[in-house]
Order: structure tokens, then C-alpha cells, then sequence
């Protein structure tokens, strides 16, 4: 298992570091660009555990359908291209503490929890079968399967009613 | 591997996004910020699922996915809504609460 | 696993198994009115009376075919002789008239038809008879024969979808109906009312602009509350719940134009949902604590909740949450706020909704999962618990509330307020079958009053004033007024009228200084608190019935009278809307004068005025000997569940000494009541208060009328104090602690930091103690902007605060669990 720590080491760092650029960077583009390397790390990390369909499918939907939505959305604010002095509040330090507050407790927690628990302790990690999956959602899953559909379809007409020009 | 060391990157994923949402100023970048939230919870569920040998994990990731897609599309839509009505997506200048 | 019953019930009559069909037919009307009721010549009205009179006729049959299922489970456990199930002896006319589980064979109700015939029948019956509505000798209870005290157990008709409806992640959720005597009791009683308001609208709301959705949605309000009723899973419950509570929402807001109504739309909505966080919880509590493993199905609930094997914990958690869904619902004490407001709907809304049904829907639910309220607060035995507590103060507040209502309506908002109390109450104290015939006798006697206050605020210039506008209405309106003095001589608890045998049930099921026999513990308290409510109860009826009944006619002088440019000078709730333009045109014709409402008003009138009266005898105490032995406690045989499902409850004994006490508390209140409004008759034939009166003199009368004219000032903590000091004072609080604490601090820390700074010079780094300085600074700064700005309107600190808070709390959960 050493290599896939390596790789869950470099993924990790690698998102982590894009993560705090996405919140800090003073260009918006900057900050969708660093967010698609933190989109598409969370998507090999996917992959490591075997989740494979879930990571396809990250890829696809955010990568290709969520940030677009961003680029679209940062071009029609008129957002400044380019370095803006202030795209944070005054509030960033509380920000900060919070968020800090938050991760220790929540590490605290987890360490307390989970110590040195194995992933692999109720078995070996396996690529776990789209069909699986598929069973999953079209047999247990499906009455929330159906909410979620008519969720987007209502989040379709919501967002073209909201942002149509009357 | 750990189950731990998933489950801590995306307590810091999710950290880094709590801050992200309340420190940015500009609309689209707290949405951004949603979004590593919602990723972060992602991880968790998937390696839960794969810690305990059930697609559920993943299911729930999915479902995950398709309604984060919808946030962002309302989500935009609104900021593009203040964009326009105030010739800026500035989250300090939204302060109809104000007491 | 619930096929033995459903089995065992298999013979249990078509109705009562596919109870389904009973909210199914006024949905199917409500969505047949939403699309086509516009284009029916009468506004799609028919549909809705259509759907509503097959619903009543299949509820007497269902209550026929419960008795008979009851009578075979009793003789199938040889507990009682053998007996023939001559149900059929009742007159024709009268036998709809009292409760299902009594009187009701299949034979003269074969279908919805024939049911309205032999209603119009007795109504005529009735008012042919003189406008009293005392009933000839020929009044025969059809009985069922048997009587005596069989405790067989009767399995409920429980009817579930055969395969699964739905699974999510390994998790079953049912579809089914659950018919026992309570559910068939409150078919009944929604099935009436519901379609007796349905044709008392048609004339009340006639002309109003939304005249087709007004029925659509007194359709699916129905459907909602026949669904509640016959849920046999928690997940159905809430859903009829929280469907109940939209059509009410849409209902008072009817006339939404008018900033008020919808105010108090919203605001019987909002409180609403307090409540109902309390119901998902309690759900959620009991779905993992009770029952074999994780269920909703109520009847496996009750079933382990009876039995004793869930903890109690778990019980008293879950009763508790529950209970904050009945505060709401039913408008218990402290968020009963919205109850009076509600009256802002249109009458029949009012008298349906906020009189009959929804609001007993918490009450309903209380006696639904009985063993987890019994079991949960330890009612058997006890002196004092939540629930009764509960009851008995909200009881006090509906009734010292009513009398300083000018509004008739309010007077009766605030009497159901305390009538619920009182069901609460007896649910609280254990006497099961005495809340559910209250709360049926109160449906019939209630409704018959709000019914009757739309007819008389139809007569005088469309205004529920009490005091500028009535008065003297005897003369002008007798069929109102005949049925209102019924209604109220049984809300106030006049012998011989349904509401004071209900009521005396109440009160000898507390069993308080043990003066009644048998009940569940010595609830003194609430004996007490119910004696005084009963004579408080007789007062402020009497005050309504004389301000609006006795005297002399004020309406003549009354701001509001001169409706001859009709849209002018309406202040009140319901003339606004173009509703009632034909009867001003009437008005006009008559000169102004009141006059009796049409039949489409007062029929329904008397044949609730006759079921208040005639309700009295489903429940005669077991002790009257003189009574035939099949006539008596009729509706404890039927009603109340036996089974394990159900708690062992006993039952408390008719009591000479609290029904003596009740009687001389109402006759006492309401004689000084009389008293009271013959001396201001005296002094000014017009006037409405003495001159002189006690409220208008200073001290504790007056103190008094204040607190009470202010709602006990709840919408003022609620709206001004909670909310406004979270708004205001708070904020000035942050600032001025940032003000003067903080940056005395802040100055105080960089001054003597500076001086400090300047003596240690040579000792330390400038560069070090500067840093410490500013970063000082810095710090108290920051801390006091947060506080300052807390209150600025960006979200984001909000979230902010959110989060910590969170933090903080997640944090204090780990290392302390």
C-alpha cells in the first residue's frame, strides 16, 4: 500500500495547497482555475478508494459542467480579469478563527474516533462494480432518485426564472 | 491507508471552505467555497463507503453531485440577479438585514 | 406482519377496509374543482357537496359496519350472551344524528344520496316541529343491544399496501389505513361538518371572487384531515399535517388583499412549524425506540409502548416533542397566538378549520398514540404531569381571554382555545373516552356557534362587532338565534345539553380530592382549574349571547352601517371582499334592518343545534340505572380501543358532587353575568358596559382588563421583547460595551504597554514590545468590531457566528460524551 499513500500524499498536498489559493487568490479566474485542481484531486482520491463511477462522474459534472458554470457566471458579473485589492472582507480573521476552531475539533473528533482504523478493515479494497452502484440507486435509492431528478428540474426553472431579464 | 487520513483532508477541505464563505467579498467566490464544502463532504462519504463495503457511500456522493449542480445553477443565477440590480456582486453592500 | 389482523378483519365490511377511499373521493374533488370548477354552473360547489356527501354516507355506513365488527369481536370471545344486532330501530330522521359508533345501521345509507334526503328530512323535521329545539318524545337512540362492560379485545381494521410502497436504503415505508372507533368517530364528525359547512358556504361566500378555490380548498382540506385521521404510519400523519396546515394557511389567507389576513396567515403557518420540529423529533424518537426494530406503523408503537419494553426515557422524550406538536396545533398555552387571529378566514373556514377539526387534529393525535403519552408521563397514578398541566392552564388563559373579546368571533376563538384545553386536559388525567366525547360534542355545539356568528354578522352589516353592531337580534333573526342559545347553553354546561355531560366526564376523570370514583389519580389541581374555567365559560357566554341576542339593536348607529356606497367604511373581516354585495343589496331593501339568513344557513344551523342537544345520550354514565343497560357509556363501548394497543385505563364514575359543583359554578357565573347586563340595560337600554363598571374604574379591575385585553401580552413578548431585544437592545449592548469596555481596554492596554515600552527600552527589543503593542491593539479592536458589527446585516457574519457557535458546541459534545 505504499504507493497509493504516495499518491494519496502528492493528491493531498496538491489539493490542499489549490484549496487555500481558491480562498485567498485576488483573481476570480485564478481561483476557478486552482478550484479544478481540487475538484479533479478529489476525483483520483475517488478513484484510490475504488469509487470509480463517482469519480468519472466528478469529473464530468464538475469539471466540465460546474466550472464552466463558474467562468460563465464570472463573465457575465463583469468581474475584474486580473488582481482586485480587496476581495475579502474585513472579517477574514474571524474567518480564519472559525475555520481553525473547526478543524480542531472535527481532527479531534476523528482522531479520537477512527485512531488508526485500517479502510480496509471490513475488507479489501475492491473497485466496487457500477452495477453495484446502479442497483443501489434504482432499488433502494430510487424514491430519493426521483426527489433529486425533480430537485434539478425544479433548480432548472428556478435559475431561469430568477436570472431572465424581464 | 488510513480511513483517518481521508476523512482529515476533507475536514481541511471543509475548513478551508467555511473561511472561504465567510471571508470572500465577491458572490461567485463564496460559491466557489460551497463548492469545496460539498466536495470535501464527498470524500468523507466515499471513503465510508468504501470503509464499510457498501455502494451507499457512493450513492450518496452522487446525490451529492446532482444537487450541488442545482445550487450552483440557482446560486449563480442570484448572484447574476445582484449583479444586476446593483452593478456588483460586492456581499458587503447586501445588507438588507441590517437591524 | 400485520397480516393476522388484517386477516382476522377480513370480514370487518368493505368500508371499513378500504378506508382509503375516504380522503381519496375529496382529493379526486379537489382536483376536479381546481380544473373544472369554473366551468360548472355552480362554480364547481356541487362537486365539492357531492364528494362531501358521499363521504358522510360512507362514514355511517363504516361507523354501522365498526359496530357490528366490535359486537362480532365480543361475541367471538364469548364475553358476552348472545345477541341480535338489532340496530335498525331508530327513526329514519334522527338516526344520523348521533354519533356513528352508535346509532348508524348500513340499511338507510346505502348511498350518498339517500343519506341527504333523510337529512333534509330531519332537518325539516325539526324546524316543522317550532323553532325549539327541543325534540319530540319520538327521539329513539338506536342502540346496539348489548351493553355491559366486555373488555374483549377488538383488533383494529388495518388495511396496508400489499407489497412495499417505497424502500429507501433497507427501510420500509407503508402505506395502509388504520379504522378503529376513534378513527370511524372522527369520519363522522369531519364528514358532517365538512359538508354541512360546504352548504352553508355556498351562501356565505356567494359572489366572492375566489369562489371555486375557496372550494377546492375545503375539499382538500378535508381529504387532509380524512388522511390524518386514518394514517397508519407516522410518515402519513405528518404529511396530512402538514397538509392541514397549508390548506389553513391558504384558507385564512383567503381574502389576502387585506394586509391582516395575510399577516395572520403567515402567522398561524410560522407558529405552526415551531410545533411541528417538535412532531419530525418525536417521530424520529420513537422510530428508532419503539416497536421490533425501526418503524413508523403507529400501531406497532402503541403496541411495544403499551407493553412496557421501550424505556421510559425514551417515552417521556418522545411524549414531550409530541405534546410541543399539539401546543401548536391545537393552540395549547403559550403558542396558541394564532388561534384568534385564524378568525381573519372567512366563517365557514373558521367553523370547520378552527373550531371542529383541524385544531382537535393535535388532540387526535394525543389519543392516537395514547400509550406513549400514558406510559411516557406516567399519567396513571399521577397528580400532576406535562400534558395535563398543559391543558389546564391553556383551559384558564382561552376562558379569562374570552371575556374582553368585542369580536364574536374571537369570543369563540378563545372559547375553543379553552374547550381544547379541556381535551388536553382530560387526555392528561387519563379520562381517554371523556376527552374524545368532548371533543365530539364540541365539534356539534361549536361549530353550530361559529355557524351561527357568520349568520348574524351576514345580518348586520357584515361586522362580528359585537358592540356596535348587535344587540336585540331575537326579534329579527329567531333561527339563528334558537340555535345559538343551544350551542351556547352546551358550551356553557347546562344540564341536558351535550356539552355538560362531556364536560362532567372531564371533571370526574381527574378524580381530583378523590371525589369520583375509579379514575387514574387525584389530578386536584386540574379539577380545580376545570371547576373555574366551567363557571368562567358560563359568563362570557352569557356576555356574548346578551351583547349579541338581548337589548336593543345598535347596528343602526354603528360606523359601520352605512354601506350604501358599498365599498366605504369596511373595517371588519369579511365585507370587504365582493362576498357579500347581494346581501347588501338586501340590506339595502330591508332598510338596513337585520334579517334571518337563508336556508342554505340556518339548515345547517339547526341540525347542529340538534346534534349539540342530542349527543348527550351517546355517552349516558354507566351509574344511571334508570336508563335502559344497552343505552349507557355507548360511546366508551364503541369508541375507545380495546386491545393491546391501548393502555388499561380505568374509568372514572359519574360523580353527584363535581357534576353538583359544575352546575353551580355555570349557574352562579352565569347569573351574575345576567345581573351584570340587566343593570347596564337599566341604565342605557343601548349601552354595552355600565358606566361606572368595573373596568372602567381604576385598581385591579382595570389591571386586570389590561392584561387581558392584551392577550396576557404573549404577542408583545413574542413580537417586541424577544424579537426587538434581539434587534435592539442587544446591538446597543455590544455597542456600548465596545464603547466604554473595550476601548478602555484597548486604550488602557496600549497606554500602560506604551509606558511599559518606554521604561524597558534599553532592556528589550523596541522592535519585540512594539509588535506586542499594536498586535494588542490589533487584537481588542477586532474582537470589539466583531461585537459591534454583529448586528451590520451581512450574512456573512451571521454565518460566521453560525459556525462557531457550532464549532463551540460540537466541540463541548466530544469532550464531554
Amino acid at each position: 500500500m505504499v504507493a497509493q499513500n504516495i499518491f494519496f500524499g502528492i493528491i493531498a498536498a496538491a489539493m490542499v495547497v489549490s484549496a487555500i489559493k481558491v480562498v485567498t487568490t485576488k483573481n476570480v479566474v485564478h481561483a476557478a482555475l486552482y478550484l479544478v485542481i481540487v475538484l479533479a484531486g478529489v476525483a483520483a482520491q475517488f478513484i484510490l478508494v475504488g469509487a470509480e463511477f463517482t469519480g468519472v462522474t466528478q469529473v464530468l459534472v464538475y469539471i466540465g459542467a460546474v466550472i464552466v458554470l463558474f467562468l460563465f457566471g464570472i463573465m457575465l458579473t463583469r468581474a475584474r480579469i486580473g488582481h482586485e485589492m480587496d476581495v475579502d472582507n474585513e472579517r477574514r480573521w474571524i474567518a480564519g478563527l472559525t475555520a481553525l476552531l473547526l478543524f480542531a475539533v472535527m481532527t479531534y473528533a476523528l482522531l479520537d474516533a477512527f485512531d488508526d482504523t485500517d479502510i480496509e478493515a471490513n475488507g479489501a479494497l475492491a473497485p466496487q462494480a457500477t452495477q453495484a452502484v446502479s442497483d443501489s440507486i434504482f432499488r433502494d435509492y430510487l424514491i430519493p432518485f426521483e426527489a433529486v431528478s425533480f430537485l434539478l428540474l425544479a433548480a432548472l426553472i428556478g435559475a431561469i426564472v430568477v436570472a431572465r431579464r424581464e | 491507508m488510513w480511513l483517518n487520513q481521508f476523512l482529515i483532508l476533507g475536514a481541511l477541505l471543509f475548513c478551508i471552505g467555511v473561511y472561504g464563505v465567510l471571508a470572500r467579498r465577491n458572490g461567485v467566490m463564496v460559491l466557489m467555497s460551497i463548492e469545496l464544502i460539498l466536495n470535501a463532504v464527498n470524500i468523507n462519504l466515499v471513503a465510508f463507503g468504501a470503509f464499510h463495503a457498501t455502494p451507499a457511500g457512493q450513492v450518496f456522493a452522487l446525490f451529492v453531485i446532482a444537487v450541488a449542480a442545482a445550487e450552483v445553477g440557482v446560486g449563480l443565477a442570484l448572484v447574476l440577479l445582484i449583479y444586476r440590480n446593483r452593478s456588483s456582486i460586492d456581499l458587503e453592500s447586501v445588507d438588507l438585514l441590517k437591524g | 406482519m400485520l397480516a393476522a389482523e388484517a386477516g382476522a378483519a377480513a370480514s370487518a365490511g368493505w368500508f371499513l377496509e378500504n378506508a382509503w377511499l375516504f380522503p381519496a373521493v375529496p382529493f379526486v374533488s379537489f382536483l376536479l374543482i381546481l380544473f373544472f370548477g369554473r366551468k360548472m354552473p355552480k362554480q364547481g360547489a356541487e362537486i365539492g357537496i357531492t364528494a362531501l356527501a358521499i363521504v358522510f354516507a360512507g362514514a355511517l355506513i363504516a361507523g354501522a359496519q365498526w359496530i357490528s365488527h366490535v359486537n362480532a369481536a365480543e361475541s367471538a370471545h364469548g364475553t358476552e350472551e348472545t345477541h341480535s344486532t338489532d340496530e335498525t330501530h331508530g327513526t329514519e330522521e334522527e338516526g344520523h344524528s348521533t354519533e356513528p359508533g352508535t346509532t348508524e345501521d348500513g340499511t338507510h345509507s346505502e348511498e350518498g344520496t339517500s343519506t341527504e334526503e333523510s337529512h333534509d328530512e330531519g332537518a325539516l323535521a325539526v324546524s316543522g316541529g317550532g323553532r325549539s329545539v327541543v325534540l319530540g318524545p319520538s327521539l329513539a337512540l338506536p342502540m346496539a343491544e348489548e351493553g355491559g362492560e366486555a373488555h374483549a379485545s377488538v383488533p383494529p381494521v388495518i388495511s396496508e399496501w400489499k407489497s412495499d410502497w417505497w424502500t429507501v436504503g433497507g427501510i420500509d415505508f407503508q402505506v395502509g389505513t388504520f379504522v378503529d372507533g376513534q378513527a370511524v368517530m372522527m369520519l363522522f364528525v369531519v364528514g358532517l361538518i365538512s359538508l354541512l359547512v360546504h352548504i352553508y358556504s355556498t351562501d356565505y361566500v356567494h359572489g366572492d371572487i375566489r369562489y371555486t378555490h375557496f372550494f377546492a380548498f375545503l375539499s382538500l382540506f378535508t381529504a387532509s384531515m380524512l388522511l390524518l385521521v386514518l394514517a397508519n404510519n407516522l410518515v402519513m400523519f405528518i404529511t396530512a399535517w402538514e397538509l392541514v396546515g397549508v390548506c389553513s394557511f391558504a384558507l385564512i389567507g383567503h381574502w389576502w388583499e387585506e394586509q391582516n389576513n395575510s399577516n395572520a396567515a403567515l402567522k398561524a403557518f410560522l407558529t405552526n412549524r415551531v410545533g411541528d420540529m417538535g412532531l419530525l423529533i418525536g417521530m424520529i424518537t420513537l422510530f428508532f425506540t419503539a416497536g421490533q426494530g425501526r418503524t413508523f406503523n403507529i400501531y406497532e408503537i402503541n403496541v411495544a409502548a403499551a407493553s412496557g419494553t421501550v424505556s421510559d426515557t425514551a417515552l417521556t422524550v418522545a411524549a414531550l416533542c409530541l405534546l410541543a406538536a399539539v401546543m401548536s396545533k391545537s393552540g395549547q398555552f403559550f403558542l396558541h397566538t394564532w388561534l384568534p387571529d385564524a378568525m381573519a378566514g372567512p366563517t365557514p373556514v373558521s367553523a370547520l378549520i378552527h373550531a371542529a377539526t383541524m385544531v382537535v387534529a393535535g388532540v387526535y393525535m394525543i389519543a392516537r398514540m395514547y400509550p406513549v403519552f400514558f406510559e411516557g408521563m406516567s399519567i396513571a397514578g399521577g397528580s400532576i404531569n406535562a400534558v395535563a398541566l398543559i391543558g389546564a392552564i391553556t383551559t384558564m388563559v382561552g376562558g379569562s381571554l374570552a371575556f374582553v373579546q368585542r369580536d364574536i368571533k374571537k369570543v369563540l376563538a378563545y372559547s375553543t382555545v379553552s374547550q381544547l384545553g379541556y381535551m388536553v386536559m382530560a387526555l392528561g388525567v387519563g379520562a381517554w373516552t371523556a376527552a374524545m366525547f368532548h371533543l365530539m360534542t364540541h365539534a356539534f355545539f361549536k361549530a353550530c356557534l361559529f355557524l351561527g356568528s357568520g349568520s348574524v354578522s351576514h345580518a348586520c352589516n357584515h361586522s362580528f362587532d359585537m358592540k356596535t353592531d348587535m344587540g336585540g337580534l331575537r326579534k329579527y333573526m329567531p333561527k339563528t338565534h334558537a340555535t345559538f342559545l343551544v350551542g351556547t347553553l352546551a358550551l356553557a354546561g347546562f344540564p341536558l345539553m351535550s356539552g355538560f355531560w362531556s364536560k362532567d366526564e372531564i371533571l370526574a376523570g381527574t378524580g381530583g380530592f378523590g371525589l369520583s370514583e375509579g379514575a387514574n389519580g387525584r389530578y386536584s389541581l386540574m379539577l380545580v382549574m376545570g371547576l373555574i374555567t366551567g363557571g368562567m365559560t358560563a359568563a362570557y357566554m352569557t356576555r356574548c349571547y346578551w351583547l349579541t341576542f338581548m337589548g336593543e339593536w345598535r347596528g343602526a348607529n354603528s360606523p359601520n352601517a352605512h354601506h350604501g356606497a358599498h365599498a366605504a367604511a369596511h373595517d371588519d373581516h369579511d365585507a370587504h371582499a365582493p362576498a357579500g354585495h347581494d346581501a347588501h343589496d338586501a340590506h339595502d331593501a330591508h332598510g338596513g334592518l337585520p334579517h334571518e339568513s337563508g336556508p342554505r344557513i340556518t339548515t345547517p344551523l339547526l341540525i347542529l343545534a340538534v346534534l349539540a342537544f342530542v349527543a348527550m345520550f351517546a355517552n349516558i354514565p354507566g351509574q344511571f340505572g334508570f336508563v335502559p343497560e344497552g343505552w349507557r357509556l355507548r360511546f366508551e363501548h364503541y369508541i375507545e380501543p380495546k386491545g393491546e394497543y391501548f393502555p388499561a385505563i380505568s374509568h372514572a364514575e359519574f360523580s353527584p358532587v363535581i357534576a353538583i359543583l359544575s352546575l353551580i359554578a355555570a349557574a352562579v357565573a352565569s347569573g351574575l353575568a345576567v345581573a351584570y347586563y340587566r343593570k347596564v340595560e337599566a341604565q342605557d337600554p343601548m349601552g354595552t358596559e355600565l358606566v361606572d363598571g368595573p373596568t372602567s374604574k381604576a385598581g385591579l379591575p382595570k389591571v386586570a382588563y389590561n392584561v387581558l385585553a392584551n392577550k396576557f401580552y404573549l404577542d408583545w413578548l413574542y413580537t417586541d421583547v424577544i424579537v426587538g431585544f434581539v434587534k435592539g437592545p442587544l446591538a446597543r449592548a455590544a455597542n456600548w460595551f465596545n464603547q466604554n469596555v473595550l476601548d478602555g481596554i484597548v486604550n488602557g492596554t496600549a497606554t500602560v504597554s506604551k509606558r511599559i515600552a518606554g521604561f524597558t527600552y534599553t532592556v528589550l527589543d523596541q522592535q519585540v514590545v512594539d509588535g506586542v503593542v499594536r498586535g494588542s491593539g490589533i487584537g481588542a479592536s477586532e474582537t470589539g468590531g466583531l461585537l459591534r458589527r454583529m448586528q451590520n446585516g451581512r450574512v456573512q457574519g451571521y454565518a460566521a457566528l453560525m459556525f462557531a457557535a457550532a464549532a463551540v458546541l460540537a466541540g463541548v459534545f466530544v469532550l464531554a460524551i
